[in-house]
């Protein structure tokens, strides 16, 4: 093990981690907002990815490209949810929200399967295999691309929500409910937005990656505990705490990769997870 | 007055007899493939009772009892496949491990009081911990998993067995043991106990109960039938993977049906699972050719559920009766 396969891991963990953090931004937005852990949101990441699959597929359109219909199909998609299903349970004990979610994506998983089969699929861009090199490093130049993407895109919503008036209304309402109602702001719209821009965000994510990752009906399983660890590590509706998260689960990941043999690796954020959850509940950044 | 005592008594052990009769003589007269469907819907009712003992009675949501199910899968099946040790026994072996890790995990997480959906997440995590280990430890076959080695003709020793109607019985017993636990929780001081944290925990905490003894009591009980569950799979299956025992399928299968028929009521899971394995298998033969719009069927069914019977199918009964 020398220092030079650390360094390695390290970045494409951190460049890994740009993507996490945009899928734990959204994850948080609607947790803060709602108090929902919202299950579904795996297999949202998942319709992201096969938006751009057949986008790419069917008109040629470069992946990232697609970013410009992807995030507000997902937008839409997200206020559906909201409006239809999530908002008829909002008082409701939190068993049921976490189950109504589970059922979501239930249904979104097997819907990807009935319409687009259990195929394995991938999208080939022409400039795939591009890599650059930093001193003796090396850098994959697509998720550099999806590294710079998510920091940007989580940029964006942060100005949003500093500058705006509605994004000044959502934080009000993620601190206090009741208070946000009582000065006006019509929290049932707060909630259609958040959720709407929390699929969006995760939707990007899943455009982002799809350049090199591959999709399946599932492949929300496989980020939805990242998803959840992104977002516990940080802090629980907390925005840069996301992206603190998201920086250290894909180092962490990435980093076990190298030293363990097979996926055992994978221990290593999990272990993280847990101890972050036993001993600090509140999450690294604390408000 | 006493005369209707009387009565009602008869009645009832009528209608017991009848029910003895249908349960134990019925699936003689059924076909291979509805013993099949009769066997899963008791098996996931048991699965579902299990997991209500902990998230249901005393109200602590479980997200990875896929953990305790794949401990009592792996531990029969190692021990048979590599010392020839009876899955009966590997089944109480993988029971007892289940416990010990129940406690293990509940120990950790109630003593430094996650709750609601930290405790879940917590419980998620470790089940993902535990598939990692079974797919990357060489001892658990890793991603291959097991096949359990068959014997000629079948024995009661190797819980093998070549007609579906031994499964039955088993698996008839081991929900009717399971939903004897959760009535006498129902009716015992142990069940207020676990009502009472689940209601409010800070009330119960103040009128003396040891809230982490009994939360740990509570995953201990349900960890220990969820595994024997486990075992029961891989003998009826004869193959388990990681993924298949580990992974988050067998979790949301338990809370699905549970949910459904209602948590922490004793009939709830098998209300749910019959509900919901009927419904499944017609969907099954009707559109089993579309792949997965059965599922997408069942979701819409608990999504509305959830939406409009917030306690469940048992709840709407309760509500009708009232």
């Amino acid at each position: 093990m020398d220092l030079r396969m650390l360094c390695q891991a390290i970045i494409s963990g951190l460049l890994t981690g740009g993507v996490y953090a945009l899928i734990g931004v959204g994850l948080n937005l609607i947790f803060g907002v709602m108090k929902i852990i919202n299950f579904a949101h795996g297999s949202l990441l998942m319709l992201g990815m096969y938006c751009t699959y057949w986008l790419f597929t069917f008109f040629k359109i470069d992946p990232y490209l697609s970013l410009a219909i992807t995030v507000p199909l997902l937008f839409l998609i997200g206020v559906i949810i909201q409006k239809f299903l999530i908002h008829p349970i909002i008082e409701y004990p939190e068993d049921n929200q976490l189950v109504l979610t589970m059922g979501v994506m239930l249904f979104l998983e097997n819907l990807a399967l009935f319409l687009w089969g259990p195929d394995f699929r991938t999208v080939k861009v022409s400039y795939v295999g591009t890599v650059l090199s930093l001193f003796t490093l090396r850098i994959n130049l697509l998720r550099l691309i999806a590294f710079a993407g998510g920091l940007l895109l989580a940029l964006l919503l942060y100005i949003f929500l500093k500058k705006t008036d509605m994004g000044k209304a959502i934080r009000a309402s993620s601190e206090e409910r009741e208070g946000a109602s009582a000065v006006g702001i019509s929290v049932k719209r707060v909630h259609l937005i958040s959720f709407g821009i929390g699929t969006a965000c995760v939707g990007a994510a899943g455009t982002l990656m799809t350049p090199f990752f591959y999709l399946s009906p599932h492949v929300g399983h496989l980020f939805l505990l990242t998803a959840f660890m992104v977002v516990v590590l940080g802090g629980m509706g907390s925005f840069v705490g996301a992206i603190i998260g998201g920086f250290v689960i894909g180092a962490t990941e990435s980093l076990g990769a190298v030293i363990f043999p097979g996926s055992i690796g994978q221990i290593v954020p999990f272990s993280l997870f847990i101890i972050i959850l036993l001993f600090k509940p509140t999450g690294l950044v604390a408000k | 007055m006493r005369e209707g005592d009387s009565l009602r008594k008869l009645s009832y052990s009528l209608f017991f007899l009848a029910a003895a009769c249908v349960l134990l003589l019925g699936p003689h007269f059924l076909s291979s493939y509805l013993l099949h469907v009769v066997i899963l819907i008791l098996y996931f009712s048991f699965l579902g009772s299990a997991w209500s003992i902990v998230s249901g009675y005393a109200g602590q949501f479980s997200f990875g009892h896929s953990a305790f199910f794949g401990v009592g899968a792996y531990a029969s099946s190692l021990l048979y496949m590599k010392s020839g040790i009876s899955p009966w026994i590997g089944m109480l072996v993988g029971a007892i491990m289940a416990a010990g890790l129940g406690g293990f995990i509940g120990y950790l997480t109630f003593r430094y009081k996650l709750k609601g959906a930290c405790f879940a997440l917590a419980t998620f995590a470790f089940s993902e911990m535990l598939r990692t280990v079974a797919l990357n430890w060489s001892f658990t076959e890793k991603a291959m998993g097991i096949l359990i080695p068959l014997k000629q003709g079948g024995s009661f020793y190797d819980f093998q067995f070549t007609s579906k109607l031994p499964y039955y019985y088993i698996i008839l017993f081991m929900v009717l043991v399971v939903l004897l636990v959760s009535y006498s929780l129902d009716h015992s001081k142990l069940g207020y106990y676990f009502k009472a944290i689940k209601e409010d925990e800070e009330a119960a905490g103040s009128l003396g109960i040891n809230i982490l003894k009994y939360k740990i009591i509570a995953l201990v009980m349900s960890a220990f039938f969820t595994a024997l569950g486990g075992t029961f799979y891989a003998q009826y299956m004869f193959y388990i993977d990681p993924d298949i025992t580990f992974g988050t399928s067998v979790t949301i299968e338990m809370i699905v049906r549970t949910m459904l028929g209602g948590a922490g009521t004793v009939l709830g899971p098998l209300v749910g699972s019959a509900v919901l394995e009927s419904a499944s298998e017609v969907m099954r033969s009707w559109l089993g050719e579309y792949k997965g719009l059965h599922i997408m069927f069942y979701a819409a069914i608990l999504i509305l559920v959830m939406i409009y019977f917030p306690y469940g199918l048992m709840g709407l009964l309760r509500k009708g009766r009232r």
